[in-house]
């Protein structure tokens, strides 16, 4: 990496550097200026957000782009939390989401392990299978499983909102790709010494696997936060609501008499915290191109 | 490798392996079975009854219809076939417009942040990636203020002078609007008379509605930060000594990202487009939290569609069916484009502009197509 040579390729960026300086300059200069204001672009919604979550409505409309409210107001937080179902909301989506992350954890990388590293017959049968349904697009789901869900009685019930989403065909092949890169050998000295199988899966596999393991964290949790169409086939009654389901009944009007943008967007806001807090506490194995590793 | 565990399954270090491997998968086999693999076969068979949502579809009251669900879709000449043809039209418009621009938009910005001497690449990452992470739902509620009438679009529009549209209001397709500018109000004949799935070939050629278009640049925002990463981790796997043998032989910055980058990105592309495809045929979340399909339906898509003959109609058999062609439809076409992206040899009519010069053709065969580079000699 810190070879005292120079690469083929930076002696060739310092030549042309060398030679068309004031160009360099200029492409160098545009290409920050692109970035900036796409940066701009993909930044500006977010913080138009939160300002006008703490304008009045009559703010909101005659000043919509100004990111320091002239009148700061509370009210719409207040109303969210004193004043609605809103807590309701976000404790469902709570309760839902930690489940379903614990669930996915676990069964994703069960099975991911036993796809992976242990031989019985019916294995490929399983992986095909999983591969087939993992094709399925999942909008051609939403009548089906509410079909099934009312058919066996779980209707309108939490274990109706989580079961189902406890697995997940992609997760599962995350995982198996994951065991499948690391070497067999610790669990086979463990094996000969007499560890069982859940044993050597439970205290040896999974410590191992924890890069794998914090994908599927984010994955599920994203996934079952943002989650909406589920819970619109699998609940009605309002005790159930999530925040998904929720705040899209607040965008269509419930709740609200004219337009109330600020009530709507602080919601959205509240709403947007958990996947954020999430996202910068991992921002470094998303972004899991690392900065400044070069691959020559 | 398995051969010699199965003979001694019962006994030494791969004891018992047999049961443990069915006890560990049976929680994604049943959990997958039950909510996946049943659902699907009993919505295949609601699509072919006649259920109307009462008691259970394998009632002995549900009959048995064939086709009768999908013709009333494809050929019934009534209200559900018009719909499901708008349905059809605006999806199909929607899918035209974001999957090349977000795979554009998103390989452009990972080349951009990919730049070794790029400052604050981290930071650029991080801002074209947060859309991603947000719920749909707080992202539709966020662009129903932005484009509403009195929004932050049409405050900047008003800027530049710009009289910006009632945005989600707006049922007018943007092709009309601007043929509408050169005075063509009215489709020629030929357009307006023939129609398909009820909706007429003037309709069809209507391009989204004004609502629909924000719908579009909305799932560009929020994908196009997925797609970069995509693209991010190709680029960087990607050898550094190809490109600077292009370099060498004196290839521009433009020329070695079209002919040695890009080729070599094929397999992300085949991705991301694929992703693509199969994401924007299912538009639903936001036309749910957002226009319900308003306004006159030209933001109604088969997803929402499929719920809203279900749920809201009680046809079930229909809601079902729409599903299914669904289904069939983002098959199709990512074997279409799997086919169209299919590795081709360099054919002879491109390769000679390359071959006056001979050493360059050879690198350049290279790098375009790696199967063919020994025989880039003699296909002259």
């Amino acid at each position: 990496m810190s070879a005292p040579t120079v690469s083929p390729s930076r002696k060739l960026r310092a030549l042309s550097r060398e030679k068309l300086p004031t160009r360099a300059v200029a492409g160098r200069s545009l290409m920050y200026a692109i970035l900036t204001v796409l940066a701009i672009i993909y930044i500006a919604p977010f913080l138009i957000q939160v300002a006008t979550s703490f304008k009045t409505d009559v703010e909101a409309a005659s000043n919509p782009i100004s990111l320091l409210p002239q009148t700061w107001s509370t009210a719409a937080y207040q109303k969210l939390f004193l004043n609605s179902d809103f807590p309701v909301w976000f404790k469902n989506s709570a309760i839902v989401t930690i489940f379903v992350t614990l669930g996915r954890v676990f069964f994703n990388s069960l099975a991911g392990y036993a796809l992976a590293r242990l031989q019985f017959r019916g294995r490929t049968v399983i992986f095909a299978g999983l591969i087939a349904v993992m094709s399925v697009p999942g909008v051609v789901l939403l009548i089906p499983k509410f079909l099934v869900i009312n058919q066996i009685g779980i209707y309108d019930t939490y274990v109706g909102m989580i079961v189902p989403l406890l697995t997940d065909a992609a997760g599962v092949f995350i995982m198996k790709n994951f065991f499948e890169s690391i070497p067999a050998s610790v669990e086979e000295q463990a094996r000969i010494d007499g560890a069982g199988t859940f044993r050597v899966f439970w205290s040896i596999v999974l410590p191992m696997a924890r890069p794998a393991l914090i994908t599927i964290i984010i994955l599920s949790f994203q996934g079952s936060w943002n989650e909406l169409s589920h819970f619109i086939v699998a609940t009605q009654s309002p005790e159930l609501t999530t925040l998904t389901k929720g705040v899209a009944s607040l965008a269509s009007g419930e709740l609200s008499q004219g337009t109330q943008y600020p009530l709507k967007l602080a919601a959205a806001a509240i709403m947007t915290i958990p996947v954020a807090v999430m996202f910068f506490i991992f921002q470094k194995r998303i972004m899991n191109t690392t900065d400044g590793a070069v691959k020559e | 490798m398995s051969k010699p565990a199965r003979t001694s399954r019962r006994s030494g270090i791969r004891g018992g392996e047999a049961a443990s491997g069915w006890l560990f998968t049976a929680p994604m086999i049943i959990l997958l079975g039950m909510f996946l693999v049943v659902p699907v076969l009993m919505a295949l068979w609601v699509s072919f009854s006649d259920w109307g949502g009462r008691g259970s579809p394998f009632g002995g009251n549900v009959k048995f219809v064939g086709f009768d669900n999908y013709s009333t879709l494809l050929n019934g000449g009534g209200l559900a076939e018009q719909d499901f043809g708008t349905a059809l039209r605006n999806n199909a418009w929607y899918v035209v417009l974001v999957v090349p621009i977000q795979t554009a938009l998103s390989l452009l910005l990972a080349v951009l942040v990919n730049r070794q001497i790029l400052r604050g690449r981290g930071f650029f990452r991080t801002s074209f990636y947060f859309p991603s992470v947000t719920s749909s739902v707080a992202i539709t509620v966020l662009w129903l203020f932005l484009f509403s009438s009195t929004g932050a679009i049409n405050k900047l529009l008003s800027f530049i002078g710009i009289n910006g549209p009632n945005w989600f209001n707006d049922p007018s397709g943007i092709l009309h609007n601007f043929l509408q500018l050169f005075g063509v109000t009215q489709g020629p004949a030929a357009l307006t008379d023939g129609s398909f799935l009820g909706v007429s070939w003037w309709d069809w050629l209507a391009g989204p509605s004004v609502a629909m278009t924000a719908f579009i640049l909305m799932a560009v925002f929020t994908t196009s930060g997925t797609f970069m990463l995509l693209f991010i981790a190709a680029l960087q796997n990607l050898s550094g000594e190809v490109t600077e043998a292009a370099m060498m032989d004196g290839a521009n910055g433009w020329q070695r990202f079209w002919k040695v980058t890009l080729p070599q990105l094929r397999p992300t592309l085949f991705t991301v487009l694929t992703l693509g495809l199969i994401g924007s045929w299912q538009v639903f979340d936001q036309i749910y939290t957002g226009t319900k399909g308003a306004p006159g339906k030209t933001t109604l898509t088969p997803a929402y569609l499929s719920y809203q003959s279900a749920f809201n109609n009680q046809e079930w058999g229909q809601g079902a069916a729409i599903a299914f062609i669904l289904f069939v439809i983002i098959v199709f076409f990512t074997l279409f484009q799997r086919w169209v992206l299919r590795e081709r040899p360099v054919s002879k009519r491109r390769m000679r502009p390359y071959l006056t010069n001979p050493a360059s053709a050879v690198a350049l065969a290279a790098t375009a197509t790696p199967a063919s580079t020994t025989k880039s000699g003699e296909s002259r």
